[in-house]
């Protein structure tokens, strides 16, 4: 598991690239998802 | 001319385009999830280590996509915007108006992880080439349509100068598709193309296919939630 998170040395690289897209997607979706509330939509 | 013959514009009412928008988002969104875990599955599980750059090639399975989905995104901005333009539709502008945010976060994404990715590879997070300045310029072109769209009170001409800036920022596409062509880059060549055959293991490019159509997915869901939104807070 850590070898896997390691990813050759590239760990930070790689899951700062993955981390970051994935918690911009999902304040994205959950801003919308207020806005939608709000809106009744 | 009856009504009954121009059936186009059934749908370029709000109104009767709302109800068929969330049906198309739900899908889109339980689609893009679908899609997502199987571009993941492959690409950390399936593609193998690549023989120059090691696991860091990684990135390319998220960057490549937000890259493709940055400037399809703005294309298809730029369509409704001139449509909206011409035709005066008002569906048209509300989806320009729903797309620029989800576009300008893919740019971001782009620009993100293509950081991520020089600074191991190249050594330096940043250069000024022509690919990478030109997606810069893309974000910008985001930036200024929602400002200007937020700083003008009046609708009808929010919607008109937003619709010029995107139109005329569309030329920027094609400078930042072909710039790896047209200048000398440290940004390598397209990896997939028109033209000719993929220049990756199969792979690699079946987990890009997929993590590009869970983002096409995504934009559709989100793009039209917004639309939604837009036409439920009309006053």
């Amino acid at each position: 598991m850590s070898e896997f998170l390691a990813m050759g040395g590239y760990g930070g690289y790689i899951w700062g690239a993955y981390g970051v897209t994935f918690v911009l997607l999902a304040i994205e979706v959950i801003v919308l998802l207020k806005r939608k509330h709000e809106a009744k939509a | 001319m009856t009504t009954h013959s121009i059936k186009w514009f059934w749908f370029a009412s709000p109104h009767t385009f709302y109800p068929l928008a969330g049906t198309i988002a739900r899908v889109s969104a339980a689609l893009a999830a679908i899609f997502a875990a199987a571009g993941l599955y492959v690409a950390f599980f399936v593609a193998p280590t690549d023989a120059q750059q090691g696991e860091v090639y990684r990135i390319i399975f998220i960057h490549v996509p937000a890259a493709w989905m940055s400037m399809f995104i703005y294309v298809v901005m730029a369509f409704w915007s001139a449509l909206g333009f011409a035709m005066h539709t008002r569906l048209s502008a509300m989806m320009a108006r729903a797309l620029a945010p989800t576009g300008a976060l893919f740019t971001f994404i782009a620009l993100w992880t293509g950081s991520l990715w020089g600074k191991p590879t190249w050594g330096t997070w940043w250069v000024w080439d022509a690919r990478l300045t030109s997606e810069l310029i893309l974000l910008f072109l985001y930036f200024g349509f929602m400002a200007l769209q937020a700083a003008i009170d009046d609708r009808r001409r929010a919607d008109r100068a937003g619709a010029l800036l995107a139109i005329v920022g569309v030329v920027n596409i094609p400078i930042i598709y072909y710039s790896v062509q047209w200048w000398n880059t440290l940004h390598q060549g397209a990896s997939v193309s028109f033209t000719k055959a993929p220049s990756m293991a199969a792979t690699m490019l079946t987990g890009m296919l997929l993590m590009a159509l869970a983002f096409w997915m995504y934009s559709i869901a989100v793009a039209l939630t917004r639309l939604r939104c837009e036409i439920a807070e009309v006053p």
